[in-house]
């Protein structure tokens, strides 16, 4: 399995933000996407998504299952979690597993795994930005995917959570899963590096 | 499949819930049939001759006042980036949440009209009509309606847009509905034409609106 981007460059408003970045990722492989402010590290990652269209460039992906397409195949962590603040966090989580399929780890594993077994039952409305953080990364690993994408998954995370955070990366790297990640500090975990704006 | 119903049964939950839109349309739907006997006047003649036109009317500004959060909710938190890069197409998806849409909003009004009929004074045997012309024609509303809730998403605030774009697309079933509501009421006219229409253009909304629903959310991707 890997993760290969060739020439690619983005558009938004008219306005180039990157033109030929290239990259390899393989399975068992954490790329960082690095960058300033406005580099496009998000919009990189909206493009490997499919969330953005793909304006000049390929993306070739060798992977398990030729059949999906690789938005299919991965996770995508963006800046805002995903959760209805009228539903309980298990509810939330709950449901997701279901819409996307292929669970991977019964709920109640993945609550206790990022530390909020305790307070599943409260809506998700009520969760601090940390929190529902990390509920987000209890998605990451109920749902079974090979490649995930994440955008600053750290944000808001506290000591705690982040170094339970490294070690879920780990094993996922650990199980064969790959990982892009745009980020302005350290993961924790060996990556890869690919810095957006340097002229490459 | 099951994607579907845990779809359909999480949009339900949400709108039955505190803060949820479910409630807010039928009570819309109550206070706009309520007050025009008192408007009119207990002018009992006129008000059962536009009863069907008032109820209709009602029943399609409360689905048009629930419908501009169907897409946006869902883009606002995120859930939308995750919806669109699911293995689950997004017809079936826009379908589902069509359909949740309807159960929570659509069929309320319904189960609420033969208790709104004695205010306008209809027959209870012409409310269960008018109920039923309803249940034909309510879906039709939510499904043409859901394309302009998918355009509003591409542009913030669009929730009056979604009035301006989505409210003459829904004249044809106004039209027929009332019609046919008319022919139950007066006993004058058929009721079978206008309401093999009116079923007809719900059939052509189920298809209609989750395909142009969906191609106007992957359009508007930014």
């Amino acid at each position: 399995m890997g993760l290969f981007g060739r020439d690619i460059s983005c558009t938004r408003g008219g306005r180039a933000v990157f033109t030929g970045v290239s990259f390899d990722v393989a399975a068992g492989e954490a790329l960082a996407i690095t960058g300033a402010n406005g580099a496009g590290k998000s919009s990189l990652l909206r493009i490997l998504a499919g969330l953005l269209p793909l304006v000049g460039g390929r993306i070739d992906y060798e992977e398990s299952a030729p059949e999906l397409t690789l938005a299919e195949q991965a996770h995508y962590l963006g800046h805002r979690d995903p959760f209805k603040p009228a539903l309980s966090a298990r509810e939330n989580l709950a449901f997701w597993q279901q819409y996307l399929g292929s669970p991977a780890m019964n709920i109640e594993q993945a609550l206790m795994s990022v530390g909020l077994g305790a307070i599943g039952h409260l809506p998700a409305g009520f969760l601090s930005a940390g929190q529902k953080r990390r509920l987000s990364i209890a998605r990451l690993i109920a749902v079974e995917r090979p490649i995930w994408l994440l955008d600053e998954p750290a944000t808001a995370l506290d000591a705690a959570g982040q170094s339970a955070f490294i070690a879920i990366m780990q094993s996922h790297l650990d199980s064969g899963g790959l990982i892009a990640a745009a980020t302005h500090v350290p993961l924790g975990i060996a990556t890869r590096e690919l810095r957006l704006g340097a002229r490459a | 499949m099951s994607a579907l119903i845990a779809l359909i049964q999480r949009d339900l939950r949400i709108s039955w819930r505190l803060g949820g839109g479910g409630l807010l349309g039928v009570l819309f739907f109550l206070s706009v049939v309520v007050l025009m006997p008192f408007a009119l006047g207990p002018d009992v003649p006129l008000l059962k001759r536009i009863g069907p036109a008032v109820l209709w009317l009602g029943a399609m500004l409360a689905s048009l006042l629930t419908l501009d959060r169907l897409f946006t909710a869902d883009q606002d938190d995120g859930s939308l980036d995750l919806l669109l890069m699911s293995p689950v197409p997004l017809e079936l998806s826009c379908l589902a949440k069509g359909a949740a849409h309807w159960l929570a909003t659509g069929l309320p009004l319904i189960v609420a009209t033969p208790l709104l009929g004695v205010l306008l004074n209809l027959e209870p045997g012409t409310s269960m009509s008018v109920a039923l012309t309803l249940l034909a024609g309510t879906p039709a509303l939510t499904f043409t309606g859901m394309i302009g809730a998918a355009l509003a998403v591409t542009m913030r605030r669009g929730g009056l847009l979604l009035a301006v774009l989505v409210l003459p697309l829904s004249i044809p079933v106004l039209i027929f509905g009332v019609a046919a509501s008319n022919a139950a009421i007066t006993e004058q006219g058929r009721f079978g034409a206008p309401f093999s229409i009116l079923c007809a253009l719900t059939l052509a909304g189920f298809i209609i609106g989750p395909l142009a629903a969906a191609a106007s959310l992957r359009q508007g991707l930014d």
